[in-house]
């Protein structure tokens, strides 16, 4: 008995590394500590009823930061600890099966469990107050989609001391991926735990495609819509189109590795080209999903702070909208070298260098935006100006990339991983970062302390070219990509020493920015106004933080920047549009909203049971958990009681409070 | 808050269900449907065209079922301003049409030993 | 004013006051409510046109691919395949009348025609669940070869949503039997009904690409 007990665990837990072992210690440790501060607090109702059965958009979104700002922590521990060995690799600080599974992890902590749920975080504070609505079209679901993220990304990040992390890339290509490349169930944790947070990926798509088109504000065509709630747009159509393809593509990878299949395997016909096909239809997609709102955000602060309209609405949206309609024509020139002929090369080539157009229109729309503007630059503007040159960069080395004969001696080399680094950080954390500055008042009712900020842009910014730049060079001087190991004669050391350096920098930056939120919350300043930057949106004409209905009465709008303009006639003493006046003098009514529901985290922790018994192949654990799927799904259908009356009574409360504390 | 909007954009507004489809237009709409089956059926079933000939027959008759479905049974003509429904199914088809025809174009050079 | 209301169903309207524009009232917005909910089904299925596209693109790209097995033209058997195709063509238009007979306000006839839908759904899966149990017995499984493979997900992925859409319609009878017809269980018929539609579509290119094709 003893002996099987010690059996099974020597293969459930991942042992033999002092690292791991920490890390379990920690994760142990931790997991006590918040038990015991809950229940020591009795906090463990307020947790449930106010938080993990929420269905309002603004915590939800702040549910989703919070997850997304501890996959930052973990991906980029991950980050280090690569750049510790590459800095030494004599030291073999990793062994290699160690280094395959960081970099692994590194990319899919990043991509899927970091910038998609920062993204998730910033579409449900932001969108629905942008566009006058009191929640998303379909809270229920978007609860469950958050749900759905939490338990895909935990799955993921148990697979680091439970089984084995997986270890075939982020992209897990076959045979590498297959059950032949990798027998053990790290492969399986990425299938599941990618999957299943998919699923909510997908349904954050279509709620929020639903939510724009469907719930906006009287008079808000769409072509007054604020440039987020487009990039917003943009980037759904995008993820309702590609994610299918990877839960497609993942799901007949897992039929390979459980069932026997021969989509992907070397023997049986199957043909591993093809899942590298499929999957970089989602792929590239993919990157413009998580670039796309970064756009929109950049769009709003530039306009905010340089005190004008944004330039080039028109082309601005146009842009955003054929970017997200030709990433899905590029995807090959991410396998040029797989040998599929010159005329497919050629078509991809172009239509890369093309998709670089609609980019580089909105380069300059920002700029010229800026000129002759009021500038001012707060953190969120710094980090918009600091954007710019950066993703400019990464961009032309992205265009450079895809010249497909060049590409054939850049392919997997650091000439690539500088490349989209510089655009996925330039891009899509500097401007999750300059959002989430930007609407953090909006989201807490305080602003965050600016100079803790500037010293975390400056860490950022400079540990960012540290870093990157060198991995140009290496990548020119023939450095491949995904070696723990090479030689000291290769002279590729000091400018690997170099580049580390610069990660920890950025280390050190985010340090500063876990400072910078603790000291703003010590010293709690409360945000009094609730239009902190003088902003042009509507979301900046309710209190800070939003009251859980959003607006008491339904907004009007009659033009872009409706916020900004009616505080400009407001200033040249002219009156609003009459049935504006009206919307805006009319009785308080009592506001319709959902009713909080366990049903999604329950749900979604069934579908992580139901994941866990896959990865281990464990049937009875699988019948649990699709089981307990099917009859939370019955019990949603059945329950028709799920919305209530907010009384006139307590929105005026709610509203007194507000206008009190101005 | 949506209704406003669809008050603005659309004048007034219906939405999918009510009002439309007749037993007339499901009738028609099924028996084109069995016609359509049929065509293609009988066309592989006795050989009677070379293969490409086929091909493109039975895919056709598949695109124009799929039209039959679409327009009498699941009503995309009477769908109000704006057309969503209709703009992000022409969307979807693009992408699965490049979905399929990319990867047959791209996987022909890439093809592995049967 | 109350359009905020995103969830199913919703009781009382009473209690409130009247609004000053008028034509917002609660049951308007209910209205809206239900449309928003069919508009979200619509891009659902419209996922599901790219989900059935990439397993489409496998099947074709590795059509070939027998390994020196069995190929399909030797095992398929058509006579059940043009029976099935045949019910599923006919569920179709079943699941038009119930919404027809709805329309109507007939419950019963919208129950009677839905469970005729159901039933026909159920023969259509039987059918499938005897071909493959056929297959396997002629030495045709998911491992057998990368055609194999294709052929079982495409079709297997098809019949799983019909699967899927007879528990659906099942819960919706007893659910139509306990509170008639409201704008909620209406919304709720359409969308059932959207979805058996797409199923049909989506047979018809697998009964035309897998199978006419495959014999051909």
């Amino acid at each position: 008995m003893w002996d099987k007990i010690k059996d099974f665990s020597s293969e459930f837990f991942v042992t033999g590394d002092p690292l791991i072992l920490g890390a379990q210690v920690s994760i142990a440790i931790t997991m006590v500590a918040i038990v015991f501060v809950l229940t020591y607090f009795k906090k463990w109702r307020w947790l449930w009823t106010e938080w993990l059965t929420s269905v309002d958009h603004k915590k939800i979104g702040i549910m989703y930061i919070i997850a997304s700002i501890l996959m930052l922590f973990r991906g980029g521990v991950d980050a280090l600890l690569m750049r510790m060995q590459l800095a030494a690799p004599q030291l073999e600080f990793l062994n290699a099966e160690h280094y395959n599974q960081i970099f692994t992890t590194h990319g899919v902590i990043m991509i899927l469990f970091m910038a998609m749920p920062l993204m998730f975080g910033l579409f449900n504070i932001v969108v629905p107050l942008q566009i006058g609505a009191r929640d998303v079209a379909f809270p229920f679901l978007n609860s469950l989609s958050f749900w759905m993220f939490f338990f895909g990304a935990m799955l993921f990040n148990m697979s680091f001391v439970i089984g084995g992390s997986p270890d075939a890339g982020w992209l897990a290509y076959p045979p590498l991926s297959g059950l032949s490349g990798s027998p053990g169930v790290g492969q399986d944790f990425y299938i599941w735990g990618i999957q299943i947070s998919g699923i909510g990926s997908l349904a954050t798509g279509i709620n929020f495609i639903v939510t724009i088109l469907k719930m906006r504000a009287p008079g808000m065509k769409l072509m007054k819509m604020p440039m987020f709630t487009w990039s917003v747009l943009s980037s759904c159509t995008t993820i309702i189109f590609a994610f299918p393809i990877l839960t497609v593509t993942l799901f007949l990878l897992f039929l390979d590795r459980y069932m026997g299949a021969h989509f992907f395997t070397l023997d049986g016909g199957g043909n591993p080209m093809m899942y590298i096909n499929l999957i970089w239809m989602w792929g590239h997609p993919e990157v413009y999903i998580v670039i796309l709102p970064a756009f929109g955000i950049f769009s709003e602060i530039v306009s905010a702070f340089s005190k004008k309209k944004l330039f080039g609405y028109k082309s601005m949206v146009f842009a955003l909208m054929s970017i997200s309609f030709f990433s899905f024509f590029t995807w090959a020139h991410h396998f040029f070298t797989m040998g599929t002929g010159a005329n497919v090369n050629a078509f991809f080539a172009v239509t890369t260098m093309l998709i670089a157009i609609p980019t580089g229109v909105k380069v300059f729309n920002w700029l010229f935006t800026m000129y002759r503007g009021k500038l001012s630059f707060p953190t969120p503007m710094m980090w918009t100006v600091a954007f710019i040159p950066c993703f400019v960069i990464g961009g032309m080395t992205g265009v450079l990339l895809s010249v497909a004969p060049a590409d054939f001696q850049f392919h997997n080399s650091y000439f690539l991983i500088a490349h989209f680094h510089q655009v996925l950080i330039g891009g899509v954390v500097f401007g999750y970062f300059a959002g989430l500055y930007y609407w953090w008042p909006k989201m807490f009712g305080f602003k965050l302390h600016e100079g803790l900020g500037k010293w975390a842009f400056w860490f950022w910014n400079i540990g960012f070219y540290v870093c990157f730049m060198p991995q140009y060079a290496l990548g020119l001087m023939g450095m491949t990509r995904r070696f723990n190991e090479y030689n000291f004669d290769m002279g590729w050391q000091p400018l690997n020493v170099v580049s580390t350096v610069g990660g920890f920098l950025m280390g050190i930056a985010f340090l500063f920015q876990v400072w910078q939120i603790a000291h703003s919350i010590k010293f709690y300043k409360k945000e009094k106004t609730g239009d902190t930057w003088d902003g042009r949106t509507l979301e900046w004409s309710i209190p800070s933080p939003a009251p859980m209905y959003n607006f008491a009465r339904t907004p009007i709008v009659t033009e872009q920047d409706d916020w900004w303009e009616k505080k400009q006639r407001r200033l040249r003493g002219e009156a609003d549009a009459p049935e504006v006046v009206q919307a805006e003098q009319a009785p308080l009514e009592p506001i319709h909203m959902p009713r909080n529901s366990g049903v999604p985290f329950v749900m979604s922790a069934f579908w992580f049971t139901a994941g866990f018994g896959f990865v281990w192949d464990w049937k009875w654990m699988i019948v649990l958990g699709l089981g307990g799927v099917i009859v939370t799904m019955l019990v949603r259908s059945f329950t028709y009681n799920t919305d209530y009356y907010i009384p006139v009574e307590e929105i005026e409360r709610t509203e007194a409070a507000a206008r009190g504390a101005h | 808050m949506a209704n406003h909007n669809a008050h603005t954009e659309h004048g007034d507004h219906g939405g999918h269900e009510g009002g439309h489809g007749s037993m007339k237009s499901y009738v028609i709409g099924f028996l084109l449907s069995i016609v359509l089956t049929i065509i293609p059926l009988v066309a592989v079933m006795n050989d009677m065209f070379s293969k490409q000939v086929t091909t493109v027959i039975i895919l056709i008759m598949a695109i124009l079922q799929f039209a039959v479905q679409l327009l009498f049974f699941m009503h995309i003509r009477d769908e109000k301003k704006p057309r969503y429904n209709l703009i992000s199914l022409i969307f979807g088809l693009v992408i699965m049409l490049t979905i399929v025809a990319g990867s047959i174009w791209i996987m022909t050079y890439n093809a592995v030993a049967t | 004013m109350a359009e905020a209301i995103k969830q199913k169903g919703h009781l009382a309207h009473a209690g409130h006051g009247s609004h000053d524009s008028g034509d917002h009232g609660h049951g308007h917005d209910h209205h809206d409510q239900e449309e928003m909910k069919t508009f979200g089904f619509w891009l659902f299925l419209i996922t599901d046109v790219i989900l059935f596209g990439v397993l489409f693109a496998t099947y074709v790209v590795l059509r070939n691919n027998t390994a020196g097995g069995p190929l399909g033209s030797e095992l398929i058997e058509m006579p059940g395949i043009i029976a099935s195709t045949f019910i599923l063509l006919t569920s179709s238009f079943t699941s038009g009348i119930a919404l027809l007979e709805m329309n109507k306000g007939n419950k019963k006839g919208l129950i009677t025609w839905l469970i005729i839908t159901a039933l026909l759904g159920a023969s259509f899966i039987y059918l499938e669940v005897n071909e493959f149990i056929h297959l396997v017995h002629e030495g045709a499984n998911i491992g057998t070869s990368a055609y194999w493979s294709a052929f079982f997900t495409l079709v297997g992925t098809h019949g799983l949503h019909v699967s899927l859409g007879l528990v659906w319609m099942t819960v919706l009878i007893v659910q139509i039997r306990r509170r008639g017809i409201t704008p909620v269980t209406k919304r709720k018929v359409n969308i059932v009904s959207l979805y058996w539609h797409f199923l049909d579509v989506v047979w018809i290119f697998v009964f035309t690409i897998v199978y006419l094709m495959g014999v051909m």
